[in-house]
């Protein structure tokens, strides 16, 4: 204790010999300087220039949904939003753009202008485009389509191609080739009578019976896509088998 | 053939005898091919004859006399539809309405006409807007220590609870009465109502009543399969790339993932730990059953056949062998198989099988057969139990139009099905029946399809 108190006191004692010293040496300068009171009043402190943030979350939506703006600033005046106008300095606002948007801040203050940005990305859902002209292109009509791929039909309880399926086939082939462009959706279709769970397991069978001989004959698979309905989409409900041959199909249509 | 040799002597006899030695037949028949189903009736023994009084109005609160008509009926129908009672026609009770063990006095009920072994009884009230209900069964025989069960119930009022109550207290008696048979009254029964060119899975209580629907995805969804603890609903829907696995949470009231895959996939079958799932996809392009975790991934292929290989079914015993629905030699044909895709066995012989259930016990198989099937052959589409270890089967229906989808019950007495008495496909109908074949009724109207029964 008495030691460290003793070296306290040494301290204070040359910290005292240090002012005493600079008292002495220290005041020449001020004492040669310009009397300020002779330059009239004081001119204010220049001021800080403003600084001014903005930030969007989120950064990116869908059409529609919204987004909400956050800005911060400090040594501004007034805080304009272009697009919005004028706004608060400190604030948040829910907007929500039709398409992207820069949202520009513009900060004005005292010491100046400054500026922040934020862009939010509005994805808007392509419109489809027009086909381009030319064959590659070309879906072709309804109505041609129908009449050159035409429904494949089935014997009862069957999903073997019947021979007169392979024209129809060839036919079809035929006029995909010509059309490139053309995907096609192969329907697997049965009639009223039987299981429901096990016609759509048969309905699938048929539908990739035309899809493999349409491969067969050329047409690349890719372009096909198979869907079985079994029973649950009937082409007509009588119970005769006229109705029936008209349901045991594959259909053909477009996939757009 | 083996199988349809056998039982064309049974059949014959059938036909020649007077209807009631037939039902005395077809009993014995279903007495001595399903162990686990020795009611009194297939051993011999007359059921245990029960009485079961209205219930003493508890309070004078306005809602008790509606709520204990419901409560009365429920009970009663529940204990009628078990099959292991014979029950006192409600005409051939005593006068009194006894409320509690003090007010009863059993001799009344043991004697003619009433002639009861059993009674049950009790009280039933509304007390500011709750049911106090106090359930009694006794046994008519024993005048010193009548009592088998007491029970009190109490719950929020509304119609559904007096029902619940009901199926509760008589799932006791029947536990009870039947040698630790479980009741089937709080069991469900989800279905596939049709709904214009839109079907929906709807649910219902076991016996038609609270009927309401649980899907609302405004296309067609069929095969509703419910997992073994009530939780989840499996089932098929058509979207965009055709039919795919869909599942239904019952707990949170909505739909849960299952992952989607290439080709058409349809009909999923819980297994019995409820983890796996059994369905047909065609992913590979040919339809084989598959087997995947409830999530849909870590799917693995059974079969490999060409032809639609479809609806299976677990063996819900052992988890360990799956049913199906199998076209590979044409018409669909009834086959077994270990879960790997080994030991295959074809059940049917011929004609037109579908849609297989298989018995909580694991004895044996319901489906749908029509045993003629083609244009202008005779006879229909009806349901059919086998027993797999001898391949023996009886028919259940019989000329009632076309039949389908049979789901057993979870104490494999009594099984559930889809009928259209005209053949066409929007005036099917649920009905239920005993698992002999006897007391066929309608649980629903016109516009319901391929019922599935609880597994508890």
């Amino acid at each position: 204790m008495s030691a460290r108190q003793s070296k306290t006191s040494k301290t204070l004692v040359m910290a005292a010999t240090f002012i005493a010293l600079a008292a002495l040496t220290g005041c020449h300068k001020k004492a040669s300087g310009v009397d300020p009171n002779a330059l009239g009043p004081a001119p204010a402190a220049p001021a800080a220039p403003p600084t001014a943030t903005i930030t969007a979350d989120p950064l990116a939506i869908d059409l529609g949904q919204s987004v909400v703006l956050n800005w911060r600033s400090q040594n501004a005046t007034s805080i304009s939003i272009e697009g919005i106008g004028d706004v608060n300095l400190n604030g948040t606002q829910t907007v929500s753009p039709s398409g992207s948007t820069n949202f520009h801040l513009i900060a004005k203050g005292d010491g100046g202008t400054t500026d922040a940005n934020v862009r939010v990305t509005v994805r808007v859902p392509v419109a489809p485009t027009a086909p381009a002209s030319g064959p590659a292109a070309d879906m072709g009509s309804e109505a041609a389509f129908h009449q050159n791929v035409q429904d494949i039909f089935f014997d009862y309880d069957s999903y073997d191609l019947r021979p007169d399926a392979s024209t129809s086939v060839t036919q079809a082939a035929t006029y995909l080739a010509a059309h490139p462009a053309i995907k096609v959706v192969i329907g697997g279709y049965c009639d009223d009578r039987g299981s429901a769970e096990y016609n759509l397991a048969l309905g699938e069978n048929r539908a990739n019976a035309a899809k493999s001989a349409l491969v067969a004959a050329g047409v690349n698979a890719s372009r096909l896509r198979v869907i079985s309905y079994g029973k649950e989409k009937q082409f007509c409900t009588e119970e005769d088998e006229s109705c029936w041959q008209q349901n045991r199909r594959a259909q053909f249509s477009l996939d757009r | 053939m083996h199988s349809q040799q056998r039982t064309f002597p049974i059949r014959n006899a059938l036909r020649n005898c007077f209807a009631a030695f037939l039902v005395l037949l077809v009993s014995t028949v279903v007495a001595y091919a399903q162990e686990g189903f020795h009611t009194e009736t297939s051993t011999g023994v007359t059921n245990v004859r029960i009485a079961v009084a209205d219930f003493k109005p508890g309070s004078t609160d306005p809602q008790t006399d509606p709520l204990k008509r419901t409560f009365d009926a429920t009970l009663f129908a529940d204990l009628a539809n078990a099959g292991i009672f014979d029950i006192v026609s409600k005409s051939l009770l005593p006068q009194a309405t006894p409320g509690a063990p003090a007010e009863m006095s059993l001799q009344q009920w043991s004697v003619a006409p009433t002639s009861a072994a059993m009674v049950a009884f009790g009280n039933f009230g509304v007390q500011s807007g709750k049911i106090v209900c106090n359930g009694y069964l006794f046994d008519a025989k024993n005048l010193q220590y009548p009592q088998v069960l007491a029970k009190q119930y109490n719950e929020d009022a509304s119609d559904d609870s007096a029902r619940q109550i009901a199926h509760r207290f008589a799932d006791e008696i029947i536990f009870r009465l039947s040698g630790g048979s479980q009741g089937i009254a709080e069991s469900k029964i989800y279905f596939v109502k049709i709904n214009g060119g839109d079907k929906e899975i709807w649910e219902m209580d076991y016996d038609g009543a609270n009927q309401h629907p649980l899907t609302k995805l405004g296309t067609v969804s069929l095969s509703p399969r419910i997992s073994p603890d009530g939780s989840r609903l499996a089932f098929a829907s058509l979207g965009h790339d055709g039919f795919q696995i869909r599942m239904f949470s019952l707990v949170l009231g909505r739909m849960v993932n299952f992952q989607g895959v290439g080709g058409t996939n349809i009909t999923p079958a819980w297994a019995p730990n409820g983890k796996d799932i059994a369905y047909s996809s065609s992913r590979s392009g040919d339809p084989e059953i598959w087997i995947s975790d409830s999530n849909g991934s870590l799917a693995r292929r059974v079969t490999s056949f060409r032809g639609p290989d479809v609806s299976p079914v677990f063996n819900p015993r052992t988890g360990a062998q799956i049913a199906w629905i199998s076209g590979r030699t044409g018409l669909p044909q009834l086959y077994i198989m270990d879960t790997d895709g080994s030991a295959v066995q074809r059940m049917t012989d011929g004609g037109y099988a579908t849609s297989v259930s298989w018995s909580p016990n694991g004895q044996f198989l319901a489906f749908a057969w029509d045993r003629k099937y083609g244009p202008g052959a005779p006879g229909g589409q009806d349901i059919y139990v086998m027993e797999i270890a001898s391949k023996r089967w009886i028919q259940l229906t019989h000329d009632g139009g076309r039949c389908d989808f049979p789901s057993w019950s979870p104490d494999g007495r009594h099984i559930v099905y889809a009928n259209t008495a005209d053949g066409k496909a929007g005036h099917m109908k649920i009905m239920t029946m005993l698992a002999d074949g006897t007391q066929k009724r309608a649980l629903t109207g016109p516009g319901a399809d391929m019922p599935n029964w609880s597994w508890k």
